[in-house]
């Protein structure tokens, strides 16, 4: 089988995903158009050469509908014959449309591909596409459906993480966020993005907070503890752990993944292919995984991807240099440490989703290129990249410095 | 047309007048009788052209009409008897079609909404109750006009028996009124008022009673072109509806949570209505009944609405009426009761009984209890009165009722003594010889005891024919249940007046056997001892607790021993350990007594800890330091394997009691077990459990249990022998 090459990686900074964001004015559409630009400019791309373009898009409604992916194609002017495909994950999205793309060239179907992802929460909300899972009773019922901040607070409680935990593990995420910023480790792949005029409207990702600590994040009130309580789901979620005497309600705003907008691309090909093209391998794919786990908590998925990713290359827990977890809420973390015995040094190691904001569709593939620019940065080689998502899932890649 | 249930007249408009008057019975129901002669009469209005419009209202003053007969469900007569899933369908799509038939008049939904067609104006005229089927009717009526009493229910309490409202209830509410108003009325089964009803769009005329046919015949003979909302253009549900829809959304989230909260996954009929609701919401009306017909026919083809409406409809109503009364005994006529001791038993029976429209005297030693039980009855009226329940007349009136005294001449023209003071023997027979020398030489001498033989208090009575045992509940103004001890030598007019008695103050009695513990302290002590014995084994206290619940427990066992105490707990084990000496087997959680209540002094509740924490400022939470002294295991068990343990720590017991006679027949069995203790109502009861299951599955897994706990679990003889002869224990399972 072929081997997959990340040639480049690029993202846009996060905006703030409300009406006052950095991005509010700017389309998804553009967000997407840009990053696509940003790949072919920097690479001096024929695009007539890309296959295909996969992005994620968690809520592809609206102005993110209708294949959004090609739509972008088209208005980057990229070459006719690129095709465009939308790959929904949840929140895994990005680093599922990653592998797809890689999937492509290691099977043969195509030489050259882009994966990607956009989100423009601030104008396209979060659930606007409504969705069987919670709503219709027969499947709430039988599933046990409760919402990701339920799920999240029930890991704490479950496996033990006190407020303190999560508040302080959040404290870090904006500290290391903040420092590789003030360190240029994002430089890299940055591209700011420009509004109608093509002045620059955002340069730098919006909702990082250097200063925070456990004060500040001690006063903020639990978000879940109401809907919880009152709205009958800490009892659907005892149900299911009924080992579990009672939630304790620790996520908030300030532990939680912020709400933004933004957009990745990956660019992937063939060793042959790229050289073709004059395009300098920069990591190559060494496995991939998704996996279903248990949907009610919800967030553990990323454990039994990242042992599923292992499993598939042949490799252990101790071969993997740097980790990579999509800081959705504290707690996910925090298990997942626990569960595959992790340092915190060597995971998120440049911060995370809780200090720069999650773009639902956008972030595998952000945290993907993050991984690609840390591995180089540090001189370590391998790194294994994975995310928690919706109904309980989890997508893990493993990459390998070149 | 026959009318055995159905009269029509047509007057000079045009307009039929349909009275629903069932003949020979009380109460207007939808019966095979009333289908036939409606679904006639509907044909008729939609083919005749001298007839413009109908009214429908009811003949009889009991009500417009109080819903499906449940005898005919509960049979199996409209679900049950079909076979496969089609034919079942097609038979409880009848209402449904027909329904609808009377609000389109036959013509096709497109039709109506296009404008092309029309159909004649239907109106009801609400004189009384209308439930289940009965508003069912009425809200397939386009207007909807009823009478303004605020004592009128109208509602669709299908839910309380395990089914659903499958006359078009799931899909008409929500339309009128919304998703959410809808969910609530439908899924809780509880009825409201007209003035709600109004609001709600339910109904959109209030009346006096007097003129609701003529208010209804004037709104037909304006409206000769009629269609209701949902066969308009543009229709829309009150407040959104859909997947999508922000609030409707948020709706369904929130009540599949709370429902599963409320129902603990043991009530599928509360699903399906959501189902009903949510489903029905997003396709149109005639798609939307045949989704409801095939979600109440799923209902009727599982055993659950089967037993609940045996056990909880029939076996209820029927103990109620006194199913087990002596009949050759003249009614008795009870109008003033003693009520011995005004302690908490006294004080709540004092409440009950004036509550029943009895006349009570409530005597205690000293003055000051007996005025602190009647204290007790005014701090329930208060609050009813603060909450609007009750009136403050009616409150004043019951109060009046309760005399508190301490002379026993006040007795001398009472029609019944309930005797509850301290449970001694010696104090027992002290107020017995004191009573009998005051009142009356034919008066029943009924006493509440809950752990003395009923034979041995009645050796203390000159007229032992004239005493028996009655076993209230604490608290006695919301715990249903009566347990009747007649004792060796109570007589059939004992036994008749009790009956008659429980029937005033509106609970439900079984009748059991005058054995230690009668029928339910003979079950509960060693369902309790199981969650102790586990707790001991190390269990996580937590998965007891919430097993039980998801069982469908009201409360989890550990909970409920911090209730009643541990140290009665432990004083009850002490006691029938005295009692029967050689012959005791240890329950296996003296030394947790021993620990909790010597060691430790956590005695419960009262006592500010028990197996929980009670916080000043908060919600009571387990204990954590039991660990200490039982450690947790490192395997725990899984839910369902706590849950089985919880179950059948009940359930042999229980079947015991039948197998020894304690508990006379099944029904006894159930009703005392859901009432009395809280039983999962979900399963109509231990018996209705065992015999849906097979009394063959029911052994095999008792003796399984045995096998792996203890022999505590071991299927009583009397079950294997059932299980044998492949018998049931309810003749008609």
């Amino acid at each position: 089988m072929t081997d997959a090459y990340v040639f480049d990686a690029v993202r846009t900074p996060r905006g703030k995903g409300k009406s006052d964001g950095g991005l509010h004015e700017i389309t998804p559409v553009q967000l997407a158009t840009q990053v696509l630009e940003a790949i072919r400019d920097r690479n001096a791309l024929d695009t007539s050469k890309v296959d295909d373009v996969a992005m994620g898009v968690v809520s592809p409604v609206g102005e993110q509908g209708a294949v959004i992916t090609r739509t972008a194609v088209l208005n980057a002017g990229y070459a006719e014959t690129t095709a465009g495909i939308q790959v929904n994950r949840f929140c895994a999205s990005g680093l599922e449309a990653v592998n797809i793309a890689a999937a492509k060239v290691k099977a043969g179907e195509a030489d050259l591909t882009i994966g990607g992802g956009v989100e423009s929460m601030s104008r396209v909300p979060m659930g606007s596409d409504g969705g069987a899972w919670p709503v219709d009773p027969a499947v709430a019922f039988r599933t046990y459906f409760v919402p990701q901040g339920i799920s999240a607070d029930l890991i704490a409680t479950k496996y033990g993480f006190s407020r303190d935990d999560v508040d302080a593990y959040s404290v870090e995420s904006h500290k290391r966020a903040a420092r590789s910023w003030k360190e240029g480790r994002f430089k890299k792949s940055i591209v700011p993005v420009k509004d109608v005029m093509g002045a620059e409207i955002l340069a730098k990702d919006e909702t990082i907070r250097p200063d925070t600590d456990m004060q500040a994040l001690g006063a903020l009130a639990p978000s879940f503890a109401m809907l919880g309580e009152n709205f009958g789901f800490n009892s659907v979620a005892l149900q299911k752990y009924p080992e579990v005497e009672k939630i304790n309600h620790v996520h908030h705003a300030g532990n939680s993944s912020g709400i933004v907008d933004g957009a990745a691309a990956v660019l992937i090909g063939s060793k042959e292919t790229g050289a073709k093209l004059g395009l300098k391998p920069r990591v190559r794919i060494v496995s991939m995984a998704s996996v279903g786990a248990e949907p009610t908590i919800m967030l553990t998925g990323p454990e039994f991807a990242a042992q599923k990713a292992l499993k598939r290359a042949g490799m252990t827990k101790d071969d993997i240099d740097l980790w990579e977890l999509n800081e959705a809420f504290a707690s996910v973390v925090l298990r997942f440490m626990q569960a595959l015995d992790i340092d915190h040094s060597e995971i998120n190691v440049n911060g995370g989703a809780i200090a720069m904001g999650h773009p639902l569709g956008a972030t595998g593939a952000m945290v993907f290129g993050t991984m690609v620019d840390e591995l180089e940065r540090s001189g370590k080689s391998t790194a294994l990249i994975t995310l928690c998502i919706g109904a309980g899932m989890g997508t893990a890649t493993i990459i390998e410095r070149v | 047309m026959s009318d055995q249930a159905l009269t029509v007249e047509i007057d000079a408009d045009g307009i039929a007048l349909a009275t629903i008057d069932l003949k020979g019975q009380s109460m207007n129901v939808w019966n095979e009788a009333l289908l036939k002669e409606f679904a006639a009469f509907v044909d008729r209005l939609c083919e005749d052209d001298a007839i413009k419009g109908a009214v429908i209202t009811s003949g009889k003053a009991s009500g417009f009409l109080a819903g499906a007969d449940l005898r005919m469900l509960g049979s199996g007569g409209v679900g049950g008897g079909a076979s496969t899933p089609k034919e079942t369908f097609d038979r409880l799509f009848n209402l449904n079609a027909m329904l609808r038939k009377l609000e389109t008049s036959g013509k096709p939904a497109k039709k109506l909404i296009s404008g092309e067609a029309s159909a004649k104006p239907v109106a009801a005229a609400v004189n009384g109750l209308a439930l289940g089927g009965g508003l069912e009717l009425v809200l397939a009526c386009h207007y909807r006009v009823c009478a303004d009493d605020p004592k009128i229910q109208l509602g669709v309490p299908e839910v309380k028996v395990g089914l659903l409202p499958g006359g078009g209830g799931t899909q008409r509410l929500p339309r009128l009124a919304g998703l959410q108003n809808a969910a609530l009325i439908a899924t809780q089964g509880n009825p409201i008022d007209p003035a709600t009803a109004k609001g709600f769009g339910v109904i959109q005329e209030i009346a006096p009673a007097g003129e609701i046919v003529t208010k209804a015949k004037a709104w037909v003979k304006a409206n000769p072109k009629a269609a209701q909302p949902w066969d308009r253009q543009g229709f829309k549900y009150p407040g959104g509806s859909g997947p999508t829809h922000p609030a409707a959304l948020q709706f369904h989230m929130a009540s599949n949570a709370m429902a599963q909260r409320e129902t603990q996954h043991n009530y599928p009929a509360v699903q399906y209505i959501l189902s009903c609701i949510y489903e029905g919401s997003v396709v149109p009306f005639d798609t939307a009944i045949r989704i409801e017909s095939k979600y109440f026919g799923k209902l009727l083809m599982s055993p659950q609405a089967r037993n609940m409406i045996r056990t909880l409809f029939i076996n209820k109503q029927a103990a109620e009426k006194g199913e087990q009364r002596p009949k050759s005994v003249e009614k008795s006529k009870i109008k003033k009761v003693g009520v011995l001791g005004a302690g908490m038993m006294g004080a709540g029976i004092a409440y009950v009984t004036a509550k029943g429209g009895m006349d009570v005297v409530l005597l205690d030693r000293d003055l000051k209890y007996a005025e602190k039980g009647k204290a007790y009855s005014a701090g329930i009226v208060g609050k009813g009165v603060a909450r609007g329940k009750v009136s403050k007349e009616k409150g004043d009136e019951l109060l009046a009722r309760i005399k508190p005294t301490t002379d026993y001449n006040d007795l001398k023209d009472v029609d019944m003594i309930i005797e509850a003071v301290f449970e001694d023997p010696d104090i027992k027979a002290d107020v017995i010889r004191k009573t009998e020398a005051v009142i009356g030489d034919k008066i029943i001498f009924a006493s509440n005891t809950s752990t003395l033989p009923i034979s041995g208090l009645a050796k203390n009575s000159e007229r032992p024919e004239q005493f028996i045992g009655v076993h209230f509940f604490s608290p006695v103004d919301k715990m249903p249940l009566v347990e009747i001890i007649p004792g060796d030598k109570s007589g059939d007019r004992a036994l008749a007046a009790a009956l008659d008695y429980v029937g005033m103050i509106k609970k439900t009695p079984i009748v059991v056997k005058d054995t230690r513990g009668f029928y339910t302290n003979r079950v509960v002590p060693p369902y309790l001892n199981e969650a102790m014995l586990m707790v001991k084994e190390g269990v996580s206290p937590a998965l007891i607790e919430n097993a039980a619940k998801m069982l469908g427990m009201p409360v989890g066992p550990l909970a409920l021993v911090d209730e009643t105490s541990l140290e009665l707990g432990k004083r009850v084990m002490e006691s029938t350990k005295k009692e029967l000496g050689k012959d005791y087997k240890p329950s296996g959680v003296e030394d947790l007594f021993n620990v909790m209540v010597d060691k430790l002094g956590r005695l419960g509740r009262k006592s500010g800890g028990g197996f929980y924490d009670y916080p000043a400022d908060g919600k009571k939470s387990l204990w954590k330091g039991v660990s200490d002294y039982f450690p947790l295991a490192k395997n725990q068990p899984s839910a369902d394997e706590v849950k089985e343990r919880i179950l059948y720590a009940q359930l042999i017991p229980a079947a015991q009691c039948f197998a020894d006679g304690i508990v006379s027949d099944p029904q006894s069995a159930d009703l005392g077990a859901i009432f009395g203790w809280g039983f999962a109502p979900w399963t109509g009861g231990p018996m209705s459990y065992i015999d849906t299951i097979g009394i063959d599955a029911f052994v095999r897994k008792a003796e399984s249990l045995a096998q792996k706990y203890g022999a505590r679990f071991n299927p009583p003889q009397k079950f294997r022998d059932m299980a044998e002869r492949k018998e049931t224990l309810y003749k008609a399972a």
